[in-house]
């Protein structure tokens, strides 16, 4: 297998664009990857300030990697979600990855701050981990992004993530999500401007960038997370992607040319939404559903990770 | 969808007996393949989707068209991460 660029040997496949690439070679096709969807998508410019929400996973700090590489202007924030080992340890890979390269890394400890932990939060409203994580997260990073004077959030999704949150949208014909489903939010209504600069690259295409560049991030995956829908769904598309490559760019990238603006009318205006009595923050009722979550579980008994896994 | 593949652990580094050393994960575990044997021919016989993982060999990617010795060890990284990542919409 030689590179498609130098004829050195390859290290690497990329089925869908037909193209083998050595190691200098596959980290060119990285950058250039995401240089074209910040192009593409106007996602930001050299001027801004921007902050990654980073998981200490492989890519949030592939997207960090890349965005420093190409001569942006990125901070880092970490959020310890409290799932025991597994939070440690991200964290020790984000703080690494920070301090080996003098990047400023910003933390923020759900438990010290906001009085509660993940798996606590799962235990007492019932609901999946998922569900309360994916809300904090979201909660925090926009007003950290706010509360700092960055001009834009980065996020670390990937190819996969977002051909498989497509996925899902799709089989439910969750309209109301389709519409919004794009690389770029703009700011607006409280919330900041968000970008995905990865969503060229396909997560094993992060993985490798990772390997290739020394990136030593932490590879379990969180023990909250095991057999949610969208695990299933990126094994369903990664199954028709073996069978016929470039499936999932070409339901992600056709979705954009072809359908996301006839649901853009589907997405709920925000400018409907007043503001938080608590914290400020965009809320459809008095209290956001931040504040809600943390009113109903904040100084609740902590629940370990492990005694929720073993009750599920 | 696919199924998990059923391949029998090795007893340990005392009971090599020679084959590919592959170390797989989640759960973490190592099994034994006969070389010499190319990166897809193991995928394949391991029941792995490429798309889903790496294969590396002393930190270094091994591309598919490699042949792996009795002498070789890897891992079988697998690179599909989900959870709750911050983005509505998650069926």
């Amino acid at each position: 297998m030689k590179c498609r660029v130098c004829r050195g040997p390859a290290v690497i496949d990329i089925r869908r664009h037909n193209a083998n690439f050595c190691p200098e070679h596959f980290e060119r096709y990285c950058r250039q990857q995401v240089e074209r969807a910040i192009s593409d998508f106007e996602m930001l410019s050299l001027d801004d300030r921007a902050l990654v929400a980073v998981s200490g996973g492989k890519d949030s700090l592939a997207v960090w990697e890349l965005l420093v590489e190409l001569g942006y202007r990125a901070d880092g924030l970490y959020v310890g979600l409290g799932i025991g080992d597994y939070s440690d340890a991200s964290a020790s890979h984000a703080r690494a990855f920070a301090e080996h390269r003098s990047l400023e890394l910003i933390e923020i400890d759900l438990r010290r701050v906001h009085g509660y932990d993940i798996p606590t939060a799962a235990a007492v409203t019932r609901r999946v981990p998922c569900s309360a994580c994916g809300l904090s997260k979201r909660h925090l990073f926009d007003e950290a992004t706010i509360d700092g004077g960055y001009d834009v959030l980065v996020t670390g999704h990937n190819l996969d993530d977002e051909a498989a949150v497509l996925y899902g949208n799709v089989l439910r014909w969750q309209t109301e999500y389709l519409g919004r489903q794009l690389p770029v939010l703009a700011a607006g209504s409280g919330f900041p401007r968000k970008i995905k600069p990865l969503v060229r690259l396909t997560e094993r295409e992060t993985a490798a960038y990772c390997v290739i560049r020394g990136i030593d991030y932490l590879v379990e995956e969180c023990p909250m997370a095991g057999g949610n829908k969208h695990l299933a769904y990126k094994e369903a598309l990664n199954e028709m992607e073996r069978r016929s490559p470039g499936t999932k760019s070409d339901f992600y990238f056709g979705f954009l040319r072809r359908a996301a603006g006839r649901f853009a009318s589907d997405d709920p205006e925000r400018s409907d939404l007043g503001r938080c009595l608590s914290c400020g923050a965009p809320a459809a009722a008095e209290l956001c559903a931040f504040c809600r979550l943390t009113d109903r579980v904040a100084g609740a008994e902590p629940v370990p990770v492990e005694l929720l896994r073993t009750s599920r | 969808m696919r199924r998990r593949p059923i391949v029998p652990p090795i007893a340990g580094r005392s009971g090599h007996a020679g084959g590919v050393k592959v170390l797989l994960r989640n759960p973490t575990r190592e099994v034994e393949i006969p070389g010499p044997i190319s990166v897809v021919k193991l995928l394949n016989t391991l029941e792995l989707n490429r798309e889903s993982v790496l294969v590396i060999r002393s930190s270094t990617l091994v591309p598919g068209d490699a042949l792996l010795a009795d002498e070789d060890t890897v891992e079988i990284r697998p690179v599909i991460s989900g959870g709750a990542t911050g983005e509505r919409g998650r069926g």
